[in-house]
């Protein structure tokens, strides 16, 4: 994917601009000079600019995904921060932060430094979580102080949930005061054994041993205990079930200060969907009930799950192709993740600033970036998309390195056109 | 080529109550021939047959095997222990470079469930599974019915208890989604931890009260039972599975009734079925061992076969 640099002035015009700071909506121009926010406006006249007729298109915020694995370094032949960065900005986002869990994990200050230093030049920003203990052994902290300076933006070491509840509390409390968010994957490992899918009347036909939704609540649950008793800052990753949901709901209305994500295929599909043993549906947490996904996208309209994240996880083709209980858990998403959650919470009457804050100011409060991506002197992040275009998923769609998706053949809506980031302008 | 509503035999699930009833009236022609002197006729000659065993099995891949043999098939054995698999080689690329060599039909027994979903979407011969995980073992399910069929003369209306660890068992799976379309009344009973969620969905009942159950029934299903399971214990004792759910002479003595006892086998004598009902009269064990060969040979036959069989 080749982006073109952006001329020294540069002008968006009739744009449909939604601003997630401000709260608002118009037609609108945005006005780039060097690369730089310099004006967004109702009317912006610039001479010598070069014109970007946005055809009444929205506007808005490049997008921030919280939950990636860019699998660099270790697995490059699934995904490179190089590739990884494609796809995002052909999902529209433009920044993301990429999971510890590479072969050697991100587990010290030097990992943390690689992919920095890897990243710098790439188009999008690409911020390393690191790991919580080393090796994600759930045992050791890592160095997070020194971690943070390097450029982690959070811990957590995801895939492989800590079920040292004393390992759990220590890090909430070492972390709180350096105002990062910890990250914990919910699944309690004595209740999901070698759980395949989610345990219900599903798994009871396909014979696929079940994961019970009360493995992921009831550390969910602990982890709140644990945020509430430390004053740590918990950030629960890819919520899958309605019990999850309730937990949550309840600490942030006791006035905790805690935050979640949900994934578009946890919105998007249900554990029915995997009646064809397709690997590409195996996912950790597993994809759940109907009631579940009803659950979650509630959760999201009543602001209990903060933002949508995607949890892109490339696999290869062989990989994915083994029987079920062998293949790997996860799924790409950046491309897709968009048309997918628009679709489904559209028809449940969200609008689409309120979706669009899921995707912009609301992952960048979880992580403490700079927000207000329209204010003079920002550098432009901006994503300009068709939220009406209805369209099929497809492979020629991918510009992951990894092509495991659920999402091939499904029905979207919304799409993006454009993605300006890293001083370039990249249509699609 | 083939007789059945579906390419492949790979669950009872997805098989219409018509093709099992064909499936059950062709093994009992079959089963005939099994009585004759020279047992083998000449249906599936030219037809190449791969046993793929990606797990351990006696009876069920010698049950295939005969099966073939009596219907003069050619056929070629592939056990994971000798193959490829330990060296890396991909499921798909066994499976592929097997279809490679010209056969026609692969009989794959495999430890993952859906296994053999995967499988069809890889090769183009007719796939037969000879049980998948957890999940299905369709023969085996078809065997039963049969064998159930034999003494009562009828399935409609029948009252079947399958007894055992259901959660881990594919011979369970296969045998309600079997039973409950052919009419009969299924009820499930063992130890309550390895009852699957929701099971009632498939059309059965539970009783955790063996002695209820066995009240209830005209025939019992006896399914093997392993204490443990990848190192999670289930079943606190063997002392206490055979005082819940063993079927015990006793058990049965109290019955005043004669009750059909039944077992896919591997039997563990004294544990889920006491040695003095295992031989019984009551017990069709072997009866169900010598359906297996006659229900196989049905299957292949009305999935391979190129026209109706003389008889």
């Amino acid at each position: 994917m080749k982006g073109k640099a952006l001329p020294k002035q540069f002008l968006i015009k009739n744009g449909d601009i939604i601003d997630p700071v401000k709260g608002e909506r118009f037609i609108g121009s945005v006005l780039i000079n060097s690369g730089r926010i310099e004006k967004v406006g109702k009317r912006i006249s610039a001479n010598g600019a070069t014109v970007y007729d946005a055809g009444g298109k929205v506007v808005t915020h490049g997008f921030c995904d919280v939950h990636v694995h860019f699998r660099e370094p270790g697995r490059e032949d699934k995904e490179t921060l190089a590739t990884g960065a494609e796809a995002a900005i052909a999902g529209g986002f433009t920044q993301v932060c990429a999971m510890p869990n590479t072969e050697p994990p991100l587990d010290s200050p030097e990992s943390i430094r690689f992919i920095v230093e890897k990243a710098a030049d790439l188009p999008v920003k690409i911020h390393p979580i690191g790991a919580i203990s080393v090796g994600q052994q759930g045992k050791e902290l890592t160095e997070l102080g020194a971690m943070a300076q390097e450029g982690a933006v959070a811990f957590s070491d995801d895939g492989i949930p800590v079920m040292d509840s004393g390992v759990m509390r220590r890090v909430l409390e070492y972390a709180g005061p350096l105002g990062m968010p910890v990250i914990n994957h919910a699944e309690d490992l004595t209740l999901k054994l070698d759980g395949q899918m989610h345990e219900g009347s599903w798994s009871t036909r396909l014979g696929l041993s079940g994961i019970p939704d009360v493995s992921e609540s009831i550390m969910v649950n602990r982890d709140l205990e644990l945020a509430s008793m430390t004053g740590g800052r918990l950030h629960v990753p890819h919520v899958s079930s309605a019990k999850s949901v309730e937990w949550i709901r309840g600490a942030k209305a006791g006035g905790l200060d805690i935050t979640a994500e949900v994934t578009p295929h946890h919105l998007f599909f249900t554990d029915e969907d995997l009646h064809s043993f397709d690997t590409n549906y195996k996912v950790a947490p597993p994809i759940r009930t109907e009631n579940d996904r009803q659950v979650l996208m509630t959760a999201v309209k009543d602001g209990t799950i903060d933002c949508i994240a995607t949890d892109h996880a490339p696999h290869t083709v062989e990989e994915k192709e083994a029987p079920f209980d062998w293949a790997p858990c996860g799924m790409i998403g950046l491309e897709s993740a968009f048309g997918a959650v628009w679709k489904v919470l559209s028809e449940l009457g969200m609008n689409l600033e309120e979706v669009i804050h899921c995707f912009t100011i609301n992952p960048r409060l979880v992580m403490d970036f700079e927000e207000d991506l329209f204010s003079a002197g920002t550098e432009a992040e901006l994503t300009i998309l068709d939220p009406d275009e209805e369209w099929i998923f497809a492979k020629e769609h991918i510009h992951s390195k990894s092509r495991n998706t659920p999402f091939s053949g499904e029905s979207l809506k919304g799409r993006i056109k454009a993605t300006i980031t890293g001083g370039k302008f990249f249509k699609l | 080529m083939g007789f059945l509503s579906n390419r492949h035999l790979l669950g009872l699930a997805e098989t219409p109550k018509e093709d099992i009833e064909m499936i059950l009236q062709h093994a009992s022609s079959f089963r005939e021939v099994l009585d004759r002197p020279i047992k083998k006729v000449p249906t599936l000659q030219g037809k190449t047959i791969v046993n793929l065993f990606f797990e351990d099995s006696t009876r069920t891949r010698i049950s295939f095997e005969l099966a073939q043999k009596r219907l003069s098939a050619d056929t070629v054995n592939f056990s994971a222990g000798s193959s490829s698999l330990k060296k890396g080689e991909s499921f798909k690329d066994t499976a592929q470079n097997i279809e490679a060599m010209k056969i026609d039909c692969i009989v794959m027994r495999h430890p993952v469930p859906g296994a053999h979903i995967h499988l069809i979407n890889y090769v183009n011969s007719v796939v037969v599974n000879a049980g998948d995980g957890t999940h299905e073992h369709p023969t085996q399910g078809l065997l039963d019915m049969m064998s159930l069929l034999e003494v009562k003369g009828k399935l409609d209306g029948l009252k079947v208890a399958i007894i055992g660890d259901i959660t881990h068992s594919r011979v369970a799976r296969s045998n309600i989604h079997g039973l409950v379309k052919m009419g009969v009344q299924v009820m499930l009973c063992g130890p309550p931890n390895l009852m699957p969620v929701n099971i009632e969905e498939l059309g059965v009942t539970v009783n955790y009260d063996v002695d209820e159950v066995l009240e209830w029934a005209d025939a019992v299903n006896v399914l093997r039972i392993q204490r443990e399971r990848q190192g999670v214990s289930y079943v606190p004792s063997v002392r206490e599975y055979r005082d819940l759910f063993g079927i015990t002479r006793e058990r049965v003595e109290r019955l005043n009734k004669q009750i059909t006892i039944m077992h896919p086998g591997p039997m563990n004598r004294g544990v889920e079925i006491d040695s003095d009902v295992a031989d019984s009269e009551n017990a069709i064990i072997l009866d169900q061992v010598l359906n297996g060969v006659a229900i196989r040979m049905a299957v292949l036959y009305l999935l391979l076969g190129d026209q109706p069989e003389e008889s």
